[in-house]
């Protein structure tokens, strides 16, 4: 009986892992077209439109291209850790979505089936984990090509996840005080309704949502690619599908990040007047989603407004502005906390 | 010191105002401008021609891909007098003359000819001089681009890509540039 429980049971979260990682990559290659008709759209161009009806086949034309390029490797490269790089890079971005709660849970075949792979009650702590891992890939890659750019590309990513993963986590603290839980799934359930932590928590979510692009590499805060100054920065040296990998992952981060902004500030699957139970179970990851690929647009909005801050810019404002103000943000919570004896 | 111009600044590295070093403001300003693009370019289109469905028109004296023109019974009007070949300042102009035998009357319209007529559309550009120089009203320009090639052999245009066509349905209509000469011959006497 238990040997039958357990099989089921890893047959479920199989299945379960398969279909996020079908749609973690889904949404990343379409991320990749989404971005370029975005940003199309706001300088009045058209984008892509020659790859289908308004090029939804161009995610696949450039996956083919990237197979098809040359696999190039510099003579002076640490061989390994330059193809362990991006396979480390995506594995890390692809690890973080396992604690997320996608909806309540479905039922299928008369078996509720949770819509989380991982109910972690540490899960904030894994992500956090995860994505200060992340950098990994970029220092490695970077180091390992053996290119004053690449180089400095990873010192500048390194330098920069650290001050910022500072402020995400005291940022993050402020959520933990107020919900008391580590848990993703409980505190998604706390904000039923319109109950959501970014009322509670406007200057912490802000914050954040800084430190987040930042932890993404997105501009305004791509110092690590830097077209302009380091020519592509860490990724400078390679191409083919090790080059498709970083980029690729990179867009999976944002995916990523888009979530745990959801779930922690705006109530993941909680909707007012919708029950996430609806539609069998659907209705939860439908309403996740749409916050999802919202906070992807704003990702992309900023993206294509600001330009790049310089590099002792970004680290002025992370260190004596966003730290400070999280610091601050704590006290306050705390100090709220008490008052309201919550 | 007097300066040069009226334009130049003096630079002021003025400290920012608390307002502006909160970056929000301005950022949500430019935010609110990129907005304002990307919902008028999704409701209302952008302006991009898409190139080979959609063509923007031509000036109506746009000089590209050369004719030779026949006169009204379809005979060539080139007689090879080498005008063009001379007022050419690309050199991108050969031919080889020829006489005009018995029977041929239909086919030349002078007693002479050009046997071989090549454009080089390489060297070629496209300044019109060769059309100005003509006596015979024999060559124009036209406002067809001459398409791109792989090889450079394939851009010395001879006869069969420069002459017109007998039939009607052929003829290649360069009034739009005759009248602009005439126009210019009434303004410049």
């Amino acid at each position: 009986m238990l040997l039958l429980f357990t099989a089921s049971l890893l047959i479920e979260k199989s299945i379960l892992v398969l279909v996020l990682f079908a749609i973690t990559l889904g949404v990343a290659a379409y991320a990749t077209l989404g971005e370029r008709k975005v940003a199309a759209a706001m300088q009045d161009r058209l984008g892509p439109d020659r790859t289908g009806p308004f090029g939804i086949l161009q995610p696949l034309a450039d996956g083919v291209k990237f197979f098809m390029k040359e696999d190039f490797m510099p003579n002076s490269a640490e061989r390994w850790l330059y193809i362990l790089a991006p396979g480390a890079f995506m594995f890390v971005a692809c690890m973080t979505s396992a604690v997320i709660p996608w909806g309540t849970e479905l039922t299928l075949f008369g078996r509720p089936i949770p819509l989380q792979v991982a109910d972690l009650n540490i899960g904030i702590l894994y992500i956090l984990g995860f994505t200060s891992l992340g950098v990994y890939g970029v220092m490695v890659g970077g180091w390992a090509s053996n290119n004053k750019y690449s180089l400095y590309s990873a010192i500048r990513a390194s330098a920069q996840m650290i001050s910022y993963e500072l402020a995400m986590g005291l940022s993050l603290i402020a959520v933990v005080m107020l919900t008391g839980t580590l848990s993703l799934r409980e505190m998604a359930e706390q904000q039923a309704g319109l109950n959501w932590n970014v009322w509670y928590q406007p200057l912490g979510f802000l914050i954040f949502f800084v430190c987040a692009l930042a932890e993404c590499n997105r501009a305004p805060f791509d110092m690590a690619e830097c077209e302009s100054e380091l020519i592509g920065g860490y990724h400078t040296e390679y191409s083919s599908m090790k080059l498709g990998f970083f980029l690729f992952a990179e867009y999976i981060n944002m995916f990523i990040a888009c979530a745990v902004i959801s779930v922690v500030y705006f109530g993941g699957y909680n909707f007012p007047g919708l029950d996430p139970s609806w539609l069998g179970g659907l209705m939860g990851p439908i309403v996740m989603f749409a916050k999802t690929f919202f906070f992807i647009f704003v990702f992309m909005w900023i993206r294509w407004t600001l330009p790049r801050f310089r590099y002792d810019q970004l680290m002025q404002l992370g260190w004596k502005t966003l730290v400070p103000l999280a610091i601050a943000n704590m006290l306050l919570t705390g100090v709220g906390l008490l008052l309201l004896g919550k | 010191m007097q300066s040069l111009t009226n334009r130049s600044r003096v630079v002021v590295n003025k400290e920012m105002t608390f307002w502006e070093r909160l970056y929000l403001p301005a950022v949500f300003k430019g935010m609110w401008i990129t907005l304002k693009h990307f919902f008028r370019t999704l409701l209302k289109g952008s302006s991009t021609v898409r190139y080979p469905e959609e063509k923007r028109p031509f000036s109506p004296i746009w000089r590209g891909w050369h004719v030779l023109k026949r006169d009204e019974e379809g005979r060539e009007r080139c007689t090879a007098c080498g005008l063009c070949a001379i007022a050419c300042p690309a050199e991108a102009i050969t031919m080889e003359a020829a006489e005009r035998k018995k029977g041929e009357e239909h086919l030349y319209r002078e007693e002479k000819y050009a046997a071989v007529y090549e454009i080089n559309m390489l060297r070629c550009i496209f300044c019109g001089l060769c059309e100005e120089a003509c006596p015979k009203e024999a060559i124009f320009l036209t406002d067809r681009i001459v398409p791109a090639d792989y090889v450079r052999q394939n851009f010395i245009f001879g006869k069969d890509l420069l002459v017109e066509g007998i039939e009607p349905e052929k003829r290649i209509d360069i009034s739009k540039r005759q009248k602009h000469k005439t126009e210019q011959a009434f303004v410049h006497p």
